[in-house]
């Protein structure tokens, strides 16, 4: 189409929003990693014993296994030695209120559009700010206190709520899990703790933030949220990143566990820094995530929107040990230009009556690859299991790819499990009815796009809804096909 | 109002349009008809706007405006509509949601804020009655499932939302039976309000017993070759495109 090409180039060059650095003086680790390592990071967060140990164990056994090979993304091999385990603004201490808080941390904040100040009074919702590998400021302490729920970094944690961290971390993603997962529990530098107690509706919804910023500071957050009995709770991660040369690795390990009735909503809006256009210097984002429903008629959702980083590598999973209980996983996932995801979920039946729902919406368009690798296991007293998956791939232009892998396991005569799986195109047609009708290319491709996931993006909590709708188009631009 | 001199359009080298002559006032309705291969729907594809068509010669004018030169939504904004013969689909999007956009990206272009949400239903509340739409259809992604009657009556439902200056049908009646004919014909009449124009192709006589055209045009290897009344069309009923082909022929 002739006439679009100039479009197209004028869309393709702009810049990526997020682009900038922060100037603080941070206090680094030395690049590599050793015991030695593990201890400057332990000791550096004033750590008690347990938690060094853990840490000890999990880096002597990550020593012990090689990196794996079986997945469907390419990446340039990482060298774990030319990376720095630990960053920190120089300013450690905690404030009362944000005035005390560094004025170029604020602003950064601002840049990102979650200026703190702001976020207190307007929207009720917790901000847990992460920047870099610790913790800045942790709002609404209060309001959660009076209800009893524990919202704070897993350092503070550590320190404040030994027992429960002692007995609940690792439990759900223990580090010899994978590779990545030995890597985190050895040098993760924080993350976020939550504990809603029991019959408790946590009465706004917790949300953290994440930026990661030194130069080659590998980001190792480790989040850990326990639902008691009867207790609910909807938790947003959002991030961005900034332009950076050398790739950025990103291991985090989530950990999410219910009790019986309790229900845990677990959202995610990424949108990293994808590489530029030939692919060079975008994020790695290699994630263990996985909630484990203890408790009968227990219930986690995941919801995901991820349209950056350079290689997207995750499986949100749910382990369904309770009887009756649900698992979901509600998924868009865009690559363009270069990038490469193989994500998917799994879902383990275990206990009796447990239902499993995973809609899985990939759009891919440039030169970039999309996998869909998903697995359902029912085990063989898993009795009157369900799943249901819905697997949709959109291919925009004639150079991208989309793939799936869907495992299924039954070992159990009553289960009853459904897949469905479709790919479309988004045709020219389309775009010139659109058009047609008065509605501008770029818009059409959104409105397209956006019919496309709807059923993904009705899950996200509703402030987000409309951020995600902004991304999904910004990130299909010039993408025409 | 629409004003097109010795028109000329090629599609992959081949050329469809010889030069097209055809002034369209308000309020005039226009049919133009033709055996197949004769370059009605290349007509109405260079005045929306494909971009596969390449116009070789001649010129276009809207309201004075130079149409060629406007990208095909900026025709759409200015007032030019074209009922598809063959409707796409857009699964994930509803009718509702997809003319709310199309009414605010004009109103935009006009320079008028959005439509409130509240007068958008009320406006679409009273268009469904006026077209006897089921609200089933609409709150439906758009055309999805649709027959091909549901279609083109959804194509005559967004021309009455979106109110254009010139409406050109193209083979609309294609592939309806006679009950959906009259649906939709009732629908374009509703329409016509003396300023509304339309340009009406069509391969048979039958639509235009029920959208009674001014003025009825045969188009023929790419050129007008006969024009008259809503008699023409009565006339080629009876003849078919032979008579006309071989006066053609003869005059060359």
């Amino acid at each position: 189409m002739p006439e679009n090409v100039d479009i197209l180039e004028e869309l393709t060059n702009s810049e990526y929003k997020y682009g900038f650095v922060t100037d603080i003086e941070m206090e680094t680790a030395a690049k590599g990693l050793t015991e030695d390592t593990v201890r400057f990071i332990s000791a550096k967060k004033n750590e008690p014993e347990f938690m060094l140990e853990w840490r000890l164990k999990a880096f002597r056994h990550w020593l012990k296994l090689e990196e794996p090979t079986w997945q469907n993304v390419t990446f340039p091999k990482i060298n774990y030695q030319d990376i720095i385990y630990y960053a920190a603004p120089k300013e450690k201490k905690k404030y009362d209120s944000l005035d005390q808080v560094d004025p170029e941390l604020l602003k950064t904040f601002e840049k990102l559009g979650i200026s703190l100040g702001e976020q207190k009074r307007l929207t009720g919702v917790a901000v847990d700010a992460v920047f870099d590998s610790v913790s800045i400021a942790t709002t609404f302490k209060d309001k959660l206190h009076e209800v009893g729920v524990i919202f704070c970094s897993v350092s503070e944690a550590v320190q404040n709520h030994p027992e429960l961290v002692k007995k609940y971390l690792g439990s759900v993603v223990p580090y010899t899990d994978n590779y990545f997962a030995a890597l985190n529990a050895a040098v993760f530098s924080d993350g976020s703790f939550v504990y809603i107690p029991k019959g408790v509706r946590c009465p706004m919804e917790l949300s953290t933030y994440f930026r990661i910023n030194a130069e080659n500071t590998g980001q190792f957050e480790r989040t850990l949220i326990i639902a008691d009995e009867g207790a609910h709770v909807s938790y947003l991660e959002g991030c961005t990143a900034p332009m950076r040369d050398e790739n950025q690795l990103h291991a985090a390990v989530v950990e999410l566990i219910t009790m019986d009735n309790a229900e845990i909503k677990y959202s995610t809006v990424q949108n990293w820094y994808p590489g530029d256009k030939e692919g060079k210097g975008g994020i790695f984002n290699f994630v263990t995530k996985r909630g484990t429903c203890l408790g009968k008629n227990s219930k986690i959702s995941w919801t995901q929107v991820e349209t950056g980083s350079a290689v997207t590598w995750k499986y949100p999973s749910c382990i369904l040990k309770g009887d009756n209980s649900v698992g979901e996983f509600y998924s868009v996932a865009v690559t363009n230009n270069m990038q490469q995801a193989d994500t998917g979920t799994k879902m383990i039946h275990l206990g009796k009556n447990t239902r499993s729902r995973i809609v899985s919406k990939g759009i891919s368009a440039g030169k970039s690859h999309n996998t869909y690798r998903g697995l359902v296991k029912v085990s063989k007293k898993a009795d009157k299991a369900r799943n249901y998956t819905q697997c949709d791939s959109m291919l925009i232009g004639d150079r991208c790819g989309a793939h799936t892998f869907p495992y299924i396991e039954i070992n159990n005569k009553s289960a009853v499990v459904e897949h469905e799986a479709s790919t479309s195109k988004i045709g020219e047609d389309q775009i010139f009815y659109c058009n047609q009708r008065g509605i501008g290319t770029e818009e059409a491709i959104g409105l397209i796009v956006n019919g496309f996931c709807r059923e993904v993006l009705n899950q996200l909590p509703m402030e987000f809804a409309v951020e995600a709708q902004k991304l999904l188009a910004v990130s299909l631009e010039g993408s025409v096909g | 109002m629409l004003e097109i001199k010795n028109l000329q359009a090629e599609i992959d080298g081949k050329k469809i349009l010889n030069g097209i002559n055809l002034v369209v006032n308000p309020g005039e309705v226009h049919a133009i008809m033709g055996p197949n291969g004769a370059g009605k729907s290349t007509l109405s594809a260079v005045l929306a706007g494909r971009a596969d068509y390449e116009v070789t010669g001649g010129s276009v004018s809207f309201n004075g405006k130079d149409l060629l030169e406007m990208a095909p939504e900026d025709r759409a904004r200015e007032g030019v509509f074209l009922a598809f013969q063959y409707p796409v689909e857009i699964p994930g999007v509803s009718t509702v949601n997809f003319l709310k956009t199309a009414i605010n990206e004009k109103r935009k272009y006009l320079g008028l804020d959005p439509m409130e949400a509240t007068d958008f239903l009320k406006f679409m509340r009273e268009k469904m009655e006026l077209m006897e739409m089921d609200k089933a259809l609409t709150s439906r992604s758009l055309n999805e499932g649709f027959s091909g009657g549901e279609k083109k009556r959804n194509e005559v439902f967004q021309m009455a939302m979106l109110e254009p200056k010139l409406s050109i049908m193209d083979e609309t009646d294609s592939g309806l039976d006679i009950d959906a004919l009259r649906l939709v014909s009732a629908g374009v009449n509703k329409l016509k309000d003396g300023e509304r124009s339309f340009v009406v192709i069509t391969h048979y006589q039958r639509l235009l017993d029920y959208i009674v055209p001014d003025f009825v045009h045969v188009l023929y290897k790419g050129r007008i070759v006969k024009s008259g009344d809503a008699g023409l069309a009565k006339e080629l009923e009876v003849k078919g495109y032979d008579w006309i082909k071989n006066e053609v022929e003869a005059a060359v």
